[in-house]
Formats: structure tokens, sequence, C-alpha cells
């Protein structure tokens, strides 16, 4: 397998292009400012689904494994966050203790499902890991009784956000007479976790790991019968997605200030399954393409949708929300149909595509 | 300031990319004041958002919501108003938040984007919270008509207002009314899982173990339930003398109507969101006598003027919360006007200590931003439609008959409350 | 007594319908291995359309019997359709696919018919019009409905006819060939494309008449009714042996029982103040008849995940399915 990024071959032309892209991405919330700050959490929120998108790849693309609940994590990091810093409990830890903490949850959460399930047939696997994504959610909808931990569909609010010394992330800055709002330096924050994330992804992808990841995917039998320890492997890649999620769900509940069960429910599960099977399952490049596409779709449909039908009929016919779901549930039929490796496939998730499979 | 900001060398590189200017949420106060330099044109714009659901399960809700509101501001437009000696020009700027918090934030910053001078909503309590902490941050004062979530005015936020009932004056009156009319010696109490069921049923059960009724376990079921038998069931063994249900209308027609046929004899009492029309329709016979409340005055003693121009206006009457957007942005409208500014930080305080009279009867505002006083209306249901039949103000309840017979002021209709 | 009568009788009622919608899973899953997500969907169809078709008949004085029949009849026909749709469109490309594939396209396919079933039917919860009269019979201290007895009859008697079925007639045995081994199967003669189709066609007409059986007996049907439904049901399927044809109707029945027990008396065993020693521990809550109940009827969703999960991981062959290796 060729590794993604092949900086042996001609560096120079390769850093101008990363330099080129990294001012494009650092300097964007400056342009999206300019139309609205609205769109920088736009641009936030994609970031974090791209995060998420990375996260669920580990375990979708990689190990091979189709997770349901994958929203469970998001949900976790979310909540542990949020308890850890809100009025709720009158705890208010610094972010950098409780993001790992929250990554640590997460993962746990990851291999208590993991540990009883990973020995099922893949189908089977997806269901029982539905199932898990809906308790955890009715969980976290009913702990209000009888010790109120979570505030069940109250929610959690006042949530705090990221404070780096002095620097608090949700204000609106003067820096040299240049205004910089909360959104913006979310933003650069998400796109700092998202280079790592993405650094740490690629560099997996071509480590013991990754293969050890790839040859289970491929053929479990065989993969055991190379001496791979299956169910460990598989337990760090159900592990390490989950962290991720949970990572992303702690950002998600200091940027919202605000969490409550109904953002964790099947639906997201699904998206982000979307998102990944859209852009590629298995390419970290195809995932981020898919998770930035599904992510924008609801904000281009909600502004040229509704506008284009009052024109047409005076009145809206369709809601926005119901055509990107229509779009949704299009884009995993369409994709399976007829590119099933997805818009940018990975080599190997291609080939292995491509090829029959007996039962 | 802005404007130095070429000479910078940081900004230098990113001016050429366009970062310079709209610094977003910063200008948004000074902004009405300098568009309006003041010798040529002598008019002002001044920017009123409506938040509310205009899509998804509820957007007739929201629709509602925005109307009550546009209905003022062309009232407004219509009486020419003058405010700093200008002449102003209100503009409805409506948003759509789908209900759904994740969206109410999104939108909540595209209105503070769009630098308006205040904002009617959001219509649900699970968008109002996440919104109000972005419109604090920029000054922005809203105030929702139909968010009765008491967190919404109990995070300290200066801007915040409501002018409906909080659960925590809903609950206990229904609960008290309850208790004097059924006199119940065991109540059981069933919600639906979600912030507005579960906040009512909260409220409702305080109020009734502080009257000394023993309360059962609560049971739940979620927004989407559809088969109570299971908890009715467990609920016959207990023989409540009532049950109360915090949740929508669409969970509680199949609820009423199983337990009449498992033989529940209990008095059933619901709150706002299931207190419609549509009970009769979903339970049937089953419906009879169910108790029910509703934030507001009931539409039958209603402001016949609000009810009249709305009509006229849209052609169709108004379902619920619409008189309480409608005197929401009367109410921006009126600070202003007392400010002679639009400018949120000058016209805040205006607001804060306002007293107005409106479709929903006379409006102050406690230290919270909560409406002083506001009544709750007590509804039965008979032969299938639901009749008023007290009103509770200040913890106390007046029949509704003395009440029509007393003269009391104008009020307005109101319905169910957002899922949310 | 009588109150466990009750949830029994209940959870029956609610496990018939159960079972008839998990036919449909697992005759699908018997034959082709695929999960059809998008089963629940087409329940929700049937009784979207039903209603529909039964609100229109309510006022012209049909006997009630006769309306709910009609309804069911205009229900059947757009279920079967449906499916047979979906299958040809969505799943039989994807036959020699990765397992996973299909089961993808099966989630899209299930978000796109809820989503087009809200376009035409909208958001509102569509009510039953009050036609059936209320008829109560006593048993054992507990009320039974003449529409729970219906329910359970009408689930017997789709037992029998699709035992009878399966193992009786020519199609039948092409069904079980084509489970086995579809290749050989193929050989031997049987369309297997046909098989599959009437497979996915015969499990349609029983999710239309599980739709109009739930939705005559709550009163209510909405566009979101399918996917909880749906899944139950499969954990139902899953419960009982999944591709096999009895362990639905007992996974069925089992489940709906399940839930309703649970959600009947595990707020009562998990009141924390009915233990001496741990009612002491907990105190004030717990003094004057209080109450400290760790999981009441708002886990009654939670019952049948439980019991997916424990069935799948410690007898995935499920009560009544013989052992099934790894075919992954």
């Amino acid at each position: 397998m060729k590794p993604l990024i092949d900086v042996r071959g001609r560096p120079l032309l390769l850093w101008i292009g990363i330099a080129a892209i990294a001012v494009a991405l650092i300097a964007l919330p400056f342009v999206l400012s300019m139309v609205g700050t609205t769109w920088v959490r736009i641009a936030n929120l994609a970031v974090l689904y791209v995060l998420l998108a990375l996260g669920l790849n580990i375990v979708v693309g990689f190990a091979g494994l189709l997770d349901l609940g994958y929203i469970a994590f998001y949900a976790v990091g979310a909540y542990v966050y949020a308890l850890l810093a809100s009025p709720h409990f009158g705890l208010h830890l610094p972010f950098w203790i409780i993001l790992p903490i929250g990554a640590a949850v997460a993962a746990l959460f990851g291999v208590l499902l993991g540990a009883p399930t990973l020995k099922l047939r893949g189908d089977y696997l997806a269901i029982v890991t539905l199932g898990f994504g809906e308790i955890v959610r009715i969980f976290l909808n009913n702990l209000s009784q009888p010790v109120n931990i979570t505030r069940g569909p109250q929610g959690i609010a006042q949530i705090d956000p990221f404070r780096i010394g002095p620097l608090d992330l949700s204000t609106t800055d003067r820096v040299l007479g240049v205004v910089i709002s909360g959104p913006m330096k979310y933003y650069w924050l998400l796109l700092a976790v998202m280079v790592v994330v993405i650094l740490i992804n690629v560099r997996l992808q071509n480590s013991r790991i990754g293969r050890a990841w790839e040859a289970v995917r491929e053929d479990e039998t065989a993969a055991r019968a190379m001496g791979i320890d299956t169910t460990a492997v598989k337990l760090l890649a159900f592990a390490m997605g989950a962290s991720f999620g949970g990572i992303a769900g702690g950002m998600f509940a200091s940027i919202q200030g605000f969490i409550s069960p109904e953002s964790f429910v099947l639906v997201e599960s699904i998206m982000v399954v979307a998102m990944v099977v859209l852009g590629g399952m298995g390419n970290i490049w195809g995932v981020i393409l898919g998770a930035v596409l599904l992510s924008f779709v609801p904000e281009i449909l909600r502004w040229t949708v509704a506008p284009f039908q009052n024109a047409l009929f005076g009145k809206q016919l369709v809601e926005p929300e119901v055509i990107r779901m229509l779009l949704f549930g299009l884009a995993l039929v369409l994709v399976m149909l007829f590119r099933p490796a997805g818009l940018l496939p990975s080599s190997v998730r291609q080939r292995e595509l491509a090829g029959e499979e007996a039962r | 300031m802005k404007l130095k900001l070429g000479l910078t060398v940081l900004a230098a590189s990113l001016a050429v990319i366009g970062c310079g200017d709209k610094p977003a949420d910063t200008k948004k106060t000074a902004e009405v004041k300098k568009d309006a330099p003041p010798p040529p044109p002598p008019s002002i714009e001044i920017k009123i958002a409506h938040v509310g659901p205009l899509t998804g399960g509820i957007a007739h809700l929201g629709k509602d919501n925005e109307n009550g509101a546009r209905l003022a501001i062309d009232e407004a437009n219509a009486a020419k108003i003058k405010i700093d000696g200008k002449d102003a020009k209100f503009i409805l700027v409506p948003e759509d938040d789908q209900a759904d918090p994740k969206v109410g934030t999104t939108v909540a910053q595209k209105v503070v984007d769009a630098k308006v001078a205040g904002v009617v909503g959001h219509l649900n309590s699970g968008t109002s919270i996440p919104a109000s902490d972005i419109y604090n941050k920029a000054g922005i004062p809203v105030i929702s008509g139909s968010a009765t979530n008491p967190k919404l005015t109990e995070q300290g936020f200066k801007v915040q207002f409501r002018v409906v009932a909080r659960d925590d004056q809903q609950g206990p009156a229904v609960a008290n009314y309850l208790a004097s009319a059924a006199k119940p010696k065991l109540v059981a109490v069933i919600d639906d899982a979600t912030a507005y069921g579960e906040g009512l049923a909260n409220e409702v059960e305080k109020s009734l173990k502080g009257a000394n009724i023993k309360v059962l376990p609560r049971e739940k079921g979620t927004d989407k339930t559809t088969d109570w038998k299971a908890v009715l069931t467990k609920l016959k063994g207990r023989n409540p003398d009532a049950i109360f249900y915090g949740g929508m209308d669409a969970t509680g027609g199949p609820m009423l109507k199983q337990a009449r046929e498992l033989g529940v004899k209990a008095v059933f009492s619901f709150g706002d969101g299931a207190c419609t029309d549509e009970m009769a329709k979903l339970a049937g016979a089953a419906a009879d006598g169910l108790l029910c409340s509703q934030a507001g005055l009931p539409p039958q003693a209603a402001d016949k003027k609000f009810l009249e121009a709305y009509k006229k206006a849209f052609n169709v009457d108004p379902i619920l919360y619409a008189p309480f957007t409608y005197d929401a942005a009367n109410l921006l409208i009126e600070a202003m006007k007392k400010a002679n500014s639009a400018d949120p930080a000058k016209y805040l305080p205006e607001l804060a200590k306002i007293e107005h009279s409106g479709a929903s009867g006379k409006i102050a505002f406690d230290e919270k931003g909560d409406r002083k006083g506001a009544e709750i209306t007590i509804f039965t249901m008979k032969g299938g439609k639901l009749e008023p039949t007290a009103i509770v103000k200040d913890g106390k309840s007046v029949s509704y008959a003395e009440f029509v017979g007393g003269g009391a002021p104008a009020a307005a209709p109101a319905k169910d409350e957002a899922k949310k | 007594m009588d109150i466990f009568v009750q949830q029994l009788i209940n959870g029956l009622t609610l496990g018939a319908v159960y079972a008839v919608v998990a036919l449909g899973y697992t005759m699908v899953y018997g034959i082709i291995q695929l999960i059809n997500f998008a089963h629940g969907e087409v329940v929700m169809i049937g009784a979207m359309v039903a209603f529909t078709v039964i609100n229109l008949l309510a006022a012209g004085g049909l006997p009630p019997l006769a309306v709910v029949l009609i309804g069911a009849a205009c229900a059947i026909p757009v279920c079967m359709l449906v499916s047979y749709t979906v299958e040809r469109l969505a799943y039989r490309p994807l036959r020699r696919a990765p397992r996973l594939a299909p089961l993808i396209t099966a989630i899209g396919v299930s978000i796109i018919l809820q989503h087009l079933a809200m376009l035409v039917w909208s958001r509102n919860v569509l009510a039953f019009p009050q036609i059936i009269p209320l008829k109560t019979f006593h048993f054992l201290g507990a009320t039974v409905t003449g529409v729970q007895l219906t329910i359970l009859g009408i689930c017997a008697a789709i037992m029998c006819g699709l035992a009878a079925l399966v193992y009786r007639t020519r199609l039948g045995r092409a069904m079980r060939a084509t489970a086995q081994n579809p290749q050989v199967a193929g050989l031997m003669g049987v369309d297997i494309n046909r098989v599959i189709a009437s497979t996915f066609v015969i499990g349609a007409a029983l999710a239309a008449v599980a739709g109009v059986m739930v939705g005559t007996y709550y009163g209510v049907a909405q566009y979101t009714m399918g996917s909880i439904l749906g899944l139950k049901a499969f954990a139902a399927a899953v419960l009982g042996g999944i591709g096999n044809v009895p362990g639905a109707m007992v996974g069925g029945l089992l489940l709906g029982v399940v839930e309703a027990l649970g959600a009947g008396y595990i707020g009562d065993i998990t009141d924390l103040c009915r233990y001496g020693p741990l009612a002491r521990a907990i105190g004030e809550r717990c003094a004057d008849g209080g109450h400290f109940v760790l999981f009441g009827s708002n886990y009654q969703d939670v019952f049948a995940f439980v019991v997916l999960i424990l069935v799948l991981v410690f007898r995935p062959s499920g009560l009544l399915g013989e052992r099934v290796g790894d075919r992954a």
C-alpha cells in the first residue's frame, strides 16, 4: 500500500501545497466572518463532524466494524465535560484536564461495548452498537432520578468555555485592531485538534496496528492464523475511535454551552456513518470530504431551497430539513449501489469491495 | 478603530484574504445610529428578529408566533413612530431554529450578525437557553413569548425576558386546582421524559407534596409512546385518585383512552401541551372530564382588537402564543420609544422597568425578567369541547364565570407548549 | 394477581404485534442474511394507508369491521408494492456484495421511506376514528378488549398460515432450499430472484397487517412509528432465533411480555426503600412512605435492546434457532 503522504517524492512542491492549504484554512474564519460570524459557527460544527467521522473511520474504515451507535461516545465526552465544568455540580475544572478524562471515559465505554460483542458477525455487531447507542441516550435522559446526575431532558446549561490563562475562547477580543470573535478562536483550536487527529490517523494507518486492522477487516480467520490477536486489535479500534468521539464531544459541549440528550439521537449516528460511507471508508481524505460535504449541505439547502420554492410556488412545499434527510438516505443507497468505495476510495477498500464475496 | 488594521504587520497579510471587516457581534449596538447620519434622510431602520421553528413538527406554532410579532411591527410602522427625532422604520427579520438547540445557536449568531436591535423568541426552552448566552454576549434584549422553562431566566442574563408563565407558575396552578377540585389523597404523576413534560411534572409533584398529598413514584414514557398499558395497569393496582401527565396531546390522547379501557377511574389532569382540541379526537369519549391548564387567558376572554387585527392580517385565527409574541414585539418598540433610542444598551433599562397593557393583559417584569402575576387558565373537557373553568393568578383561583363577570381586561388564546 | 394477569394480557397483545413484524425480518434474514432495516417503515406505511382509507370511510355508515377490513385490504397491496420496489432497486443489485453494503443501503432506504411518508401524510398524528365500540371481557379479574382478542386471533392465524406456506407448498420448499444454499437451489431449477422477491412481498403483507393492528389497538399512527417498532421486532426475531419462523413468534410474544412485566414491576423491584437496611442507609428519602426508585418505567424501551445484546452475546442462535457457524 502506498503511503498517503509521500514526502520523499517531491518535498518542495508538497510542502508548498501544504503551506498554502494551511494558510487558507487559518485565514478562513476572517473570510467567513465577513459574511457573518454564523458561518464561522457552521464551520466549527463541520470540523466537529470531521473529528467524529475520523474517529468512526478507525472503527468502520480501518477495522471494518460497522458502529451504528457511535454518537454515544460523543455524548459521553460531552457529558463528562459538562458535569465537570458547569454550575450543575459546581465543578469548574480546566479543559486540559477534562478533555483527556472525557477521552478516557469514552474509550472505557468503547471497551465496555466492544469486549462482549466483538466476536459477533458484522451485521449483528451493527445492531448491537445501535442498541448500545440508544441505551446510553436513554440513560442520559433518565438519570435525573432518583439522584440528579445528568439533569435528564432538561440538559446542562452554562457549561464553561475553554480558558487558557486569561484567554477565554468564548469572548470577543481585539488583537492589534483586528476583531477576533469567540467562534473564530474555537475554530483555530478545532483546526489544531483536527490536524493532530489527522496526523494520528495517517500514522496509525501505516503502522503495525493499522496493518493488523486491515488484516482483520479483510479476513479475520487468516489474520488470526498469522498471529494477530484479533480481539485485542478490534478492541483497540473501538477504544481509539471512541476516544476521538469523546474529545469531539467535550469540545461540542464547551462551544454550545448547553447540552441535552436530544443532541445525541440515532439520526446523528447514522449521519456520521453516512459521512464515512459517502467519502470513502478507510480513506482519511475521503472521510474528511464526506464530513465537510454533508455538514454544509443543510446550510446550503437552507439558503437555497426555501427562497427557490418561495419564488417558484409562492410557498414552501418541501422543508430543507426533509430534503436533507432524503439526500442522506439517497447518498447511502446510491453510494452503495454505484460507488461502494465512496467518493474518494481507499485503494485497498476498493479492491476488496470490487471482489466477489462468498458467504 | 477598525481602519487601523492595515497598519499592523500581522493584519497586513491577512487583509489580502479579506480578513478585515465586519467584526460581527461587536458593533451591533452603535450600528443604528452610525448608519443614519442626521441631516439628509431623517429616518432610521430598526431591525427586530423573530426566531422560532418554521420547519419541523411544530412549524405551525412557530409561524403563529412570527405572525404575532409581524402584526406588532406592521402596526408600529403604520403609527409612524419617531425615535430620536427620526422616522422609525421597523423591519422584521424572521429566522428558523427548527426547534433544534444546535441550529438555535447558529441562528442566534446569524441574528446578531444582522445587527438587530431586539429579538422576539425563541419558541422552545431547549433552543432559548443555549441562544440566550449569545444574545447576552452581544447585549441584545430578547423576549420569549412561549419558553416556559424556569432555567431560562435563572441564568442571570440581563437581556433575557419572557411574557409567558413559567413552568413553576403553571405547575402549582394546575396542582392546586386539582387538589381543591378533585380532593385526591393519592396522585400519580407521569411525564414524557422531555424537557417540557418532565419540567412541568416536577413542579406539579412539588406542589402536590406541599399540599400534603401523597404522590406515587414517577412513571415515564417518551414523546413517541403510544403503549401506556403497562404503566396504567401498574397504576390501576395502586388506585390513585388523580393522575397528572406532563406531555403532548399525541401521547396524552392514547393514554387517556387506554386508561378508560382498563377501567382506571382516576381524574386525569394534563398540562398545556395536551390541553388542545385534538384530545377529543385522539381519546374520544374518554376525554370527557379531563382537567387541563393553559398559560395565559382563554381565547374567549381575549383582546377583541388583537384578534380582529390578526384575523384581518393573516386570514386565520391565532393558534397559540401569537398574543404573547405580539406583546413581546410591542414591548421592545415601547421601550425604544421611552428611551428615545434603538440602541440596546440605552433602551434595555427602560424595558426592565416597563409597564405595558398588551393583548395578553398587563405586563411588567420582575428582577429576573419574568412576567409579574402571569395568569393561568384551567379548562375542563365537556362533550368534546374544552371549556374554561377557572383563572389562576398569583396563586389565587377565580372561577371563570366570576372572572368574566368581573369585567376582566383583555387577554389571549394560549395553547400547547412546544415539545422541547 | 389480577394486575399480573392484566400485564400478561397487555404483554401478549403487544407481543403478537411484534411477532407478526418479526416474521418479516426473520424470513428475509433466513433467505439472504440481510437485516431489512426498512421493514419497520413498511409497517408504518401500512398503518398510514389503512388510516387514510378508514378515515375516508368512517362516515359512510358501513359496519366498523368492514371498514377496518377494507383499510387493511388497501394497505396490503401498497406495502407489497413498496417492498418489492425496494428489493428490486436497492437490495437485488447488492446480493453479491459484502454483508455490510446492503445493511447500509437498508438504513438509507429506511430514512427515505420515512421522510417520503412524512411528505405524504404530514407530521401530524393520524387519529383512528372512534368507530369501534368498546367491548370488554373479564378474565381472572383482568379486562380484555375485543380488539386485543382479535389481534391475538389474527396472530395465531398468520402463524398457522405461514407454517403451512413454508412447509406445505412449492414456494415454501423453494424458500427453504434458497435459504440453505442459493447456488445449489438455483442449479436445481429454483428461480432464486422470484423466491426472494416473494419473501419480501409476503413479509410486507404481514407488515401491513401488523400496521393495521397496532394502529387500531392504540388509535394513533404517525410517520415516526415504524423505526422503534421495527427495532423491537428485530430484537424479537433475534430472541427467537433469526431465520426461524416459529422462533419469531415465540420471540415476539416473549419480548412483549418482558416489556409489559418489566415496565410494570421494575420500579417496585428497584425501589431501594423496600429493602430494610438500604432504606435506613438512604434515610430521609425513604421516610414516611417515600421511594427511591433506581429504574422506573422510563427504561421500558431499554429492555428490547438489553434482550438483544444478551441474546447475541450469550446465545446468538436464539431460543429456537439451530447453531449457525460464522457465515460471514
